[in-house]
């Protein structure tokens, strides 16, 4: 048939044979992309008298939104809190590896670090959509150094900070800039805390409240001034208690303000949390539950001892350990891990899986309406997979990126 | 005329799916001369499409060079809106089969000089060079596409006010809201349909009974606009046993 489309010369291609992720539910459709965005077809039809240039049989996989990232350290050997002369290098490796996970955008995660690790690691990644070469980057999340102390977990005592009086100032000194960070996580009950969410909010930076011993109303306080996700809920926090369930009462609060939801991260691995906590989060509060990895270095690596920070971690079998300690450093689980073992000790559907590892993150970021989902005009970011919820391809804007060996 | 009388919905759809198959295949169209088909929405031919849909996905039947002309659309509608026809017709038709999207014709309910759009359209299937075959439904009140009684029976492609029953009985599809259906539509006239060399009305369930009754067993009248389709030379009614039970026995029987 003639090309007599009037928008775009861009190809057009359309999977056909699978069942994708759409308003809620998986339905048996096809899926259109045009320049790297899922197009409607309705329209290309009757507007433009169009219709695709290939078609792609996806074998009956799922396609769903790919996978977001909001909380990983490193991989590969790479970590991103080491300071060296190539930063970018090293985030790119991870970018890259992480396709094979369905991952198609993430957060670079730092822990809590001296001033001129900032200073000198952020200004070096930009936030930059992904390719062939990787996943993209959507901004840092800087977790720390503005926690509890006694919350610390992994990370290093002497480099801990507090707000001075001035509260933005110390920020500002600490970090450096604010360009290409997506997120900051803080503990809430630090004094003067409030401004600096303020400040985050309006700089469109997302403030996450973790390694805290905030009690429930410092923790809704600190929502009133802009928090809105939870970093790895149970960890790092005040236990839940029923005369003060402390920062997981989040979950169920009734002083959230209006039209805004509280996030929360979870990390999926069988480690971090048991499956009971894990459910008892998701049936509370199902449609705040954000997938994260949390993995350090280690991801990928074989079981040995290595660096993480300004610390070092020994990794046995699945578990990550501050070397010498029984406490957790950090996960080695990949996200797709993370979304079958979700799926699996939650009893949630697929889809419900399937959006809080990108649905879900989307929105925490406020950037749901190009990623995180398949509607019409989103980013063409996909994953491909099996009714094992196994990755089979991922694509970035369209394109194949990654595909599995059969 | 024939009455074709199959026992259930599905099986009438069936019979109406081979027929229009049949007819295209044995017209043998190409790129110098396309089949012209005239096109029905509503609950009463989905059947007929998705029966068209399988000969399709099972390599029987090809829509490339066939032509599509919709009977109707809703003035004032946006196109995108999951109850036009547009929709209905890409939902549940066009989406799966191979027809070239140039082919595809419905009216513009949204045009900006209405009365050209309907001019257009009947000069559209005279380019197209007539359409060969005319598939429709029936009202409950006896109208074919939204020729509501008191059209005339030589109408042409017009604009039409809808009638309260139609608007009550949309209704169902607009939350129930009188407010928010449509009150006017863009109509293929009865004289239109007329003209097409074959016409095959699809009739299922009991409470088109009485409209198919007036339709053929009484005379030509412009209160039951299908009753002009007795004046055409090739006329086919399908319908199932419910949509017979306001007929004579006796007409049944001659069909059966």
């Amino acid at each position: 048939m003639p090309s007599n489309k009037s928008v775009s010369d861009a190809p057009i291609i359309q999977f056909t044979n699978c069942r994708i992720l759409r308003e809620h539910k998986l339905q048996r459709e096809d899926l259109w992309v045009r320049d790297g965005k899922i197009l409607d077809p309705e329209k290309l039809f009757f507007d433009e008298k169009g219709y695709a240039d290939c078609r792609l049989d996806c074998g009956g996989a799922i396609v769903a939104p790919g996978f977001i990232d909001v909380q990983i350290n490193g991989g590969y050997g790479v970590d991103f809190s080491q300071p060296c002369e190539d930063v970018s290098a090293g985030v790119s490796l991870v970018a890259k590896k992480i396709l094979e996970h369905g991952v198609t955008s993430f957060c670079p995660t730092l822990v809590t670090s001296p001033p001129a690790v900032y200073h000198q690691v952020l200004p070096q990644v930009n936030i930059h959509n992904g390719g062939p070469d990787g996943a993209g980057v959507l901004g840092f999340h800087l977790e720390g150094p503005f926690i509890s102390s006694e919350k610390r977990g992994a990370h290093p005592e002497r480099f801990l900070r507090t707000f001075q009086s001035g509260g933005t100032d110390d920020l500002m000194e600490t970090y450096g800039s604010l360009d290409n960070v997506a997120m900051v996580t803080l503990a809430p009950e630090l004094p003067h805390s409030q401004s600096v969410v303020s400040t985050l909010r309006q700089k469109g930076v997302t403030v996450s409240l973790g390694h805290s011993v905030a009690n429930l109303s410092q923790a809704e306080d600190a929502v009133r001034h802009g928090a809105s996700f939870i970093t790895h809920l149970f960890n790092a926090m005040l236990p839940f208690h029923h005369r003060d369930p402390g920062i997981v009462g989040l979950l169920t609060s009734d002083q959230i303000p209006a039209g805004r939801t509280v996030f929360y991260g979870m990390i999926a691995d069988g480690i971090h949390t048991n499956p009971a906590a894990l459910r008892i989060a998701h049936r509370a509060h199902p449609s705040g539950l954000v997938l994260v990895t949390d993995a350090i270095m280690a991801m990928g690596l074989p079981p040995g001892r290595h660096t993480l920070g300004q610390q070092v971690v020994q990794i046995q079998g699945l578990h990550a350990y501050v070397a010498g300690t029984k406490t957790l450093s950090g996960s080695i689980a990949t996200m797709d891990m993370c979304v079958r073992h979700f799926k699996q000790a939650a009893g949630c559907s697929v889809e419900d899986a399937l959006e809080a590892a990108a649905l879900h993150p989307a929105r925490l970021l406020g950037i749901s309406h190009r990623k995180g989902s398949l509607q019409y005009g989103a980013d063409a970011d996909l994953v491909l997979l099996d009714d094992g919820l196994r990755v089979r391809t991922t694509y970035i804007s369209g394109e194949e990126v990654w595909r599995a060996e059969l | 005329m024939r009455l074709v009388i199959l026992d259930d919905y599905d099986l009438a759809s069936e019979w109406a799916a081979k027929y229009i198959r049949n007819r295209i295949v044995e017209f043998k169209p190409s790129a110098d001369r396309y089949f012209t088909l005239g096109l029905p929405t509503g609950s009463t031919p989905y059947g007929c499409y998705q029966k068209l849909i399988e000969f399709h996905r099972s390599g029987d039947l090809s829509f490339k060079y066939v032509k599509t002309f919709n009977m109707d659309e809703y003035v004032g509608l946006p196109r995108a809106h999951p109850e036009s026809y547009h929709s209905y017709m890409w939902n549940n038709f066009f989406k799966h089969i191979d027809i070239d999207p140039a082919n595809a014709h419905i009216l513009d309910g949204n045009a900006e000089d209405l009365e050209a759009e309907c001019n257009a359209y009947e000069q559209e299937i005279a380019a197209a060079g007539g359409i060969k075959l005319f598939v429709g439904g029936i009202g409950p009140d006896g109208h074919i596409a939204f020729n509501e009684p008191g059209s005339s029976l030589v109408s042409r492609t017009r604009v039409k006010t809808l009638a309260k029953d139609t608007i009550v009985a949309n209704a169902r599809f607009f939350g129930n809201d009188l407010s928010k259906v449509p009150t006017m539509a863009l109509t293929v006239g009865v004289g239109t349909v007329m003209d097409a060399k074959e016409v095959m009305i699809l009739i299922t369930g009991a409470h088109k009974a009485f409209a198919l009754y007036k339709a053929i067993e009484e005379g030509v009248n412009h209160m039951w606009t299908v009753s002009a389709f007795q004046q055409h030379p090739h006329t086919i009614f399908v319908c199932d046993e419910d949509a017979t039970l306001e007929l004579r026995v006796k007409t049944v029987k001659y069909f059966k």
